[in-house]
C-alpha cells in the first residue's frame, strides 16, 4: 500500500517551474507532426526572446509564458504563417527587443557597421606596415 | 606631428568608450516591457468566462463600453493580491474594471476572489496567454486604460500601489 502511494506520487508530474496550476499548452513541449515545420518553428524559437527570464531564448526556457509562446508559434506556422511574420507579430507588441536577430535601424547601424569599418582600417593598417617592412 | 596625434587616436577612444560604459554601469536596470501597442485599437480577441456569474471578455463588447481599466492578474500571482484592496478603490470610484485571469484554474480563481473581493465586472479566462500575448504585456499585474473608442490609452506595468490609485481613476475618466 505504501509502496503504492509512493509509486503514484513518483508518477505525478511536478513541474519545476510551476507557478500556475494550469497544464502547458498543447504545443509548448510538443513538436509538430511535420518535421519541416517543426524545423521552421524550432528555428524561429531559438531567436526570440523569453519575457519573463529575459537573457533566454523562448527554446530554452521553462518559464510558462515562453510554453505558451512556443506554443502560439508552433501553431501559427502549422497553421501556415512564415516566421518571419510570427516574429512581425511580436515586434510589433514588444519591439525588436524580443528579437535575438537585430534589424538594421537608426539603434543598430553602429553594431553592424562597426566590424566592417575596423576590418577595413586593419587591412590598411597591415598594406602600411607591409610596405615599409619591403623597403 | 601628424602621425603622433594618430598614435593617440587608439587611446582616445578607449577613454571615450570606458566612460560611456562606466556612466552606463551606474543606470538603473529596467526590467519593463512596455508594449507597443500604446495609442492603437485594442487587438480583436474573445475570451470565455472565468467566475460564475460574470461574463467573459470580448474586445468587441468593450468598444461600446465607455473609458475602463482591463487588469492582467491570476490567482497564483503574489503581487495580484496585494493589488487587490486598489482595484476595490477604484472600481467603487465608478470605473469599470474588466479582468483578464491568466493560466486560471476556475477553482482557484473562485477562492481568490473570495477571498480579496471582487471589483470585476467581467473577467476572461486566458488559459494560454494568447490575450496577453496579443496585448503586448509581459507579466501579471499589468493593467490597461482604455478609452470609449477602444483605444489604448496607457499601460501600467506592475501592481497599483496605493499612491496611483488617484491617478489610475483620473486618468481613466479621462479617456473618452
Amino acid at each position: 500500500m505504501r509502496a503504492l502511494a509512493a509509486l503514484v506520487l513518483l508518477l505525478t508530474p511536478l513541474p519545476a517551474w510551476a507557478d500556475s496550476g494550469m497544464p502547458a499548452a498543447p504545443y509548448a513541449n510538443v513538436q509538430l507532426p511535420d518535421p519541416a515545420q517543426e524545423a521552421k518553428a524550432k528555428a524561429l524559437m531559438e531567436t526570440l526572446r523569453c519575457l519573463v527570464c529575459q537573457g533566454q531564448a523562448i527554446s530554452d526556457s521553462n518559464a510558462e509564458l515562453a510554453g505558451d509562446m512556443r506554443s502560439m508559434v508552433r501553431e501559427r506556422i502549422a497553421a501556415g504563417e512564415s516566421p518571419e511574420a510570427v516574429r512581425a507579430w511580436l515586434i510589433r507588441r514588444y519591439g525588436s527587443w524580443v528579437s535575438y536577430d537585430p534589424p538594421f535601424d537608426h539603434t543598430t547601424w553602429i553594431l553592424w557597421l562597426t566590424p566592417v569599418v575596423l576590418l577595413v582600417a586593419g587591412l590598411f593598417l597591415a598594406r602600411g606596415s607591409l610596405k615599409r617592412r619591403r623597403r | 606631428m601628424k602621425r603622433g596625434l594618430l598614435l593617440w587616436l587608439p587611446l582616445a577612444a578607449f577613454i571615450v568608450l570606458a566612460t560611456v560604459m562606466i556612466f552606463g554601469l551606474h543606470k538603473p536596470d529596467d526590467q519593463t516591457i512596455p508594449s507597443k501597442l500604446v495609442g492603437t485599437p485594442v487587438p480583436e480577441f474573445m475570451l470565455p468566462a472565468a467566475a460564475q456569474g460574470l461574463p467573459g471578455v470580448s474586445s468587441r463588447a468593450l468598444a461600446g463600453q465607455g473609458p475602463h481599466l482591463v487588469n492582467i492578474f491570476a490567482s497564483w500571482c503574489v503581487p495580484c493580491a496585494a493589488e487587490a484592496p486598489q482595484l476595490k478603490a477604484i472600481a467603487d470610484a465608478g470605473v469599470p474594471i474588466v479582468g483578464i485571469a491568466i493560466r486560471d484554474r476556475r477553482e482557484d480563481l473562485a477562492e481568490f476572489l473570495g477571498r480579496y473581493g471582487n471589483p470585476f465586472r467581467a473577467i476572461g479566462a486566458d488559459d494560454q496567454s494568447k490575450v496577453q500575448l496579443a496585448l503586448g504585456s509581459s507579466g501579471v499585474p499589468e493593467s490597461f486604460v482604455i478609452d470609449s473608442k477602444g483605444i489604448i490609452r496607457r499601460q501600467i506595468i506592475g501592481p497599483i500601489n496605493p499612491g496611483d490609485v488617484a491617478s489610475v481613476i483620473a486618468t481613466v475618466q479621462g479617456a473618452q
